[in-house]
């Protein structure tokens, strides 16, 4: 890598004050009380009423914000020198038992310079769609952890460019797995699970275009490559 | 000497320096194919771990003609389908076990792959053997090696005991739907409620 001018390993607590002392593993934290990390009142001070609400649970902190101002919070978290949260590492969503209790939807970032965790969270009504912006083109790490979020809750992300299942097959007729209507064995009775499941075409898992994109869609054979050219996707 | 069913190969003792030895052609061809099965380990969890150790020089397979593992269905006897096996996997399982040549034998290894295990939930199939036949079922979670080994011996006293002009054991077929015996997989499904399957159930009361 040494010929590549243009890569810069990232070195953790590096926008830290140098004498800034070495992390140390936290002991005996509090479940409450504890200080919110300071980009909670940066997050506030930006964005004033976006801001719902901030909680420190475990010394870790969690921002509630208001969805139609979701991508505009990430994007400045990802930009802004005095935060620079440039580690997506995950998205999901909480779906509560309690049927009245909204479902969140959840976004883990972490900067690595400033040695700093964040949860940002959205609250989705019930009845409401349950669709929240794509942060897509701030993370490209958001492409696949948005389709499973999407595969598992059926929640939409607005902007993704490839919204499709990524665990369960792309014909998956039963639902969404993890909401809570969602019966542990399935909605169909094992015998048409097992007909649909059998009913998929082994080889077809991908599509035209990723294919195309790993350049293996000449090494197919003529007719797959005939199907697939015709626009068809995956399985059945 | 009386037709027994079984003859033992015997020696022949003839006037020439060379004995002779005779045998029945199936006990010859069942030696054969039992002492050199080629195993397709089709590992998808911890059971494949084991089925690891069992081919690993402490276990050693290669005792019993393993030597090879065959990682091309084509070119392997022995399907050990070893771990759980979502349904997005059964057209896959079911393809390579169409692509292994005949004659081919199936163990299902523990008790996910023989059952569905305690993963009793939407995405698991409940037993291979609803895709591919299975010859032999090894119990455990997973089964310690000494467990596999004991269903590869199982396997091979069936392998013996084979007849090789016997084709029919060799068809393979669908389920004869016209036969009084047939049972419909929505029947299964219903005798089965509610441990087979039950789609009332929901955890959250909902």
């Amino acid at each position: 890598m040494s010929g590549d001018a243009s890569f810069s390993p990232v070195v953790g607590g590096s926008a830290l004050a140098t004498g800034a002392p070495s992390p140390k593993t936290p002991r005996n934290v509090a479940r409450t009380g504890a200080h919110p990390n300071p980009s909670a009142d940066a997050l506030r001070a930006e964005f004033a009423t976006v801001v719902q609400r901030v909680d420190v649970v475990w010394g870790e902190t969690s921002v509630v914000v208001e969805r139609a101002r979701l991508h505009d919070v990430i994007q400045w978290l990802h930009d802004d020198e005095g935060q620079r949260y440039d580690y997506l590492s995950d998205i999901t969503a909480v779906e509560y038992r309690d049927v009245e209790r909204e479902i969140e939807v959840v976004w883990h970032l972490r900067s690595l310079p400033y040695r700093r965790f964040l949860r940002v969270k959205v609250l989705l009504e019930r009845g409401a769609a349950l669709e929240v912006p794509s942060v897509w083109d701030v993370y490209k790490a958001a492409d696949w952890l948005e389709r499973e979020c999407f595969d598992m809750f059926g929640i939409r992300f607005a902007g993704h460019p490839d919204l499709r299942r990524i665990l369960m097959w792309e014909q998956y007729k039963e639902g969404f797995p993890l909401r809570k209507d969602f019966p542990l064995r399935g909605r169909f009775s094992r015998s048409e699970q097992l007909r649909q499941a059998l009913a998929a075409n082994p080889e077809a898992r991908y599509s035209k275009d990723e294919l195309t994109i790993a350049q293996a869609l000449e090494d197919l054979p003529a007719d797959m490559r005939r199907r697939l050219t015709a626009g068809e996707r995956t399985g059945e | 000497m009386g037709l027994s069913p079984r003859p033992e190969p015997r020696v022949v003792e003839t006037s020439s320096d060379e004995p002779w030895i005779t045998t029945r052609l199936d006990s010859f061809i069942n030696w054969g194919r039992k002492n050199s099965l080629w195993p397709m380990p089709f590992g998808t969890a911890c059971c494949a771990i084991e089925f690891m150790a069992t081919a690993a020089s402490k276990f050693d397979l290669a005792r019993f003609g393993m030597e090879r593992q065959a990682f091309s269905p084509r070119q392997a006897d022995l399907l050990i389908c070893a771990g759980r096996v979502p349904f997005k996997l059964a057209p896959v399982l079911r393809r390579i076990w169409q692509q292994m040549p005949q004659p081919k034998w199936c163990i299902s290894m523990g008790a996910c792959a023989s059952s569905g295990g305690m993963f009793d939930n939407y995405a698991v199939v409940q037993g291979i053997d609803t895709i591919i036949p299975v010859d032999v079922y090894v119990p455990g979670c997973p089964p310690r090696p000494e467990g596999l080994l004991y269903g590869i011996l199982m396997l091979q006293k069936k392998v013996e005991k084979e007849r090789a002009a016997d084709r029919s054991l060799r068809d393979e077929m669908e389920p004869d739907a016209t036969s009084q015996l047939y049972v419909s997989p929505s029947e299964i499904d219903e005798v089965s409620e509610p441990f087979g399957n039950s789609v009332h159930q929901t955890r959250s009361g909902l």
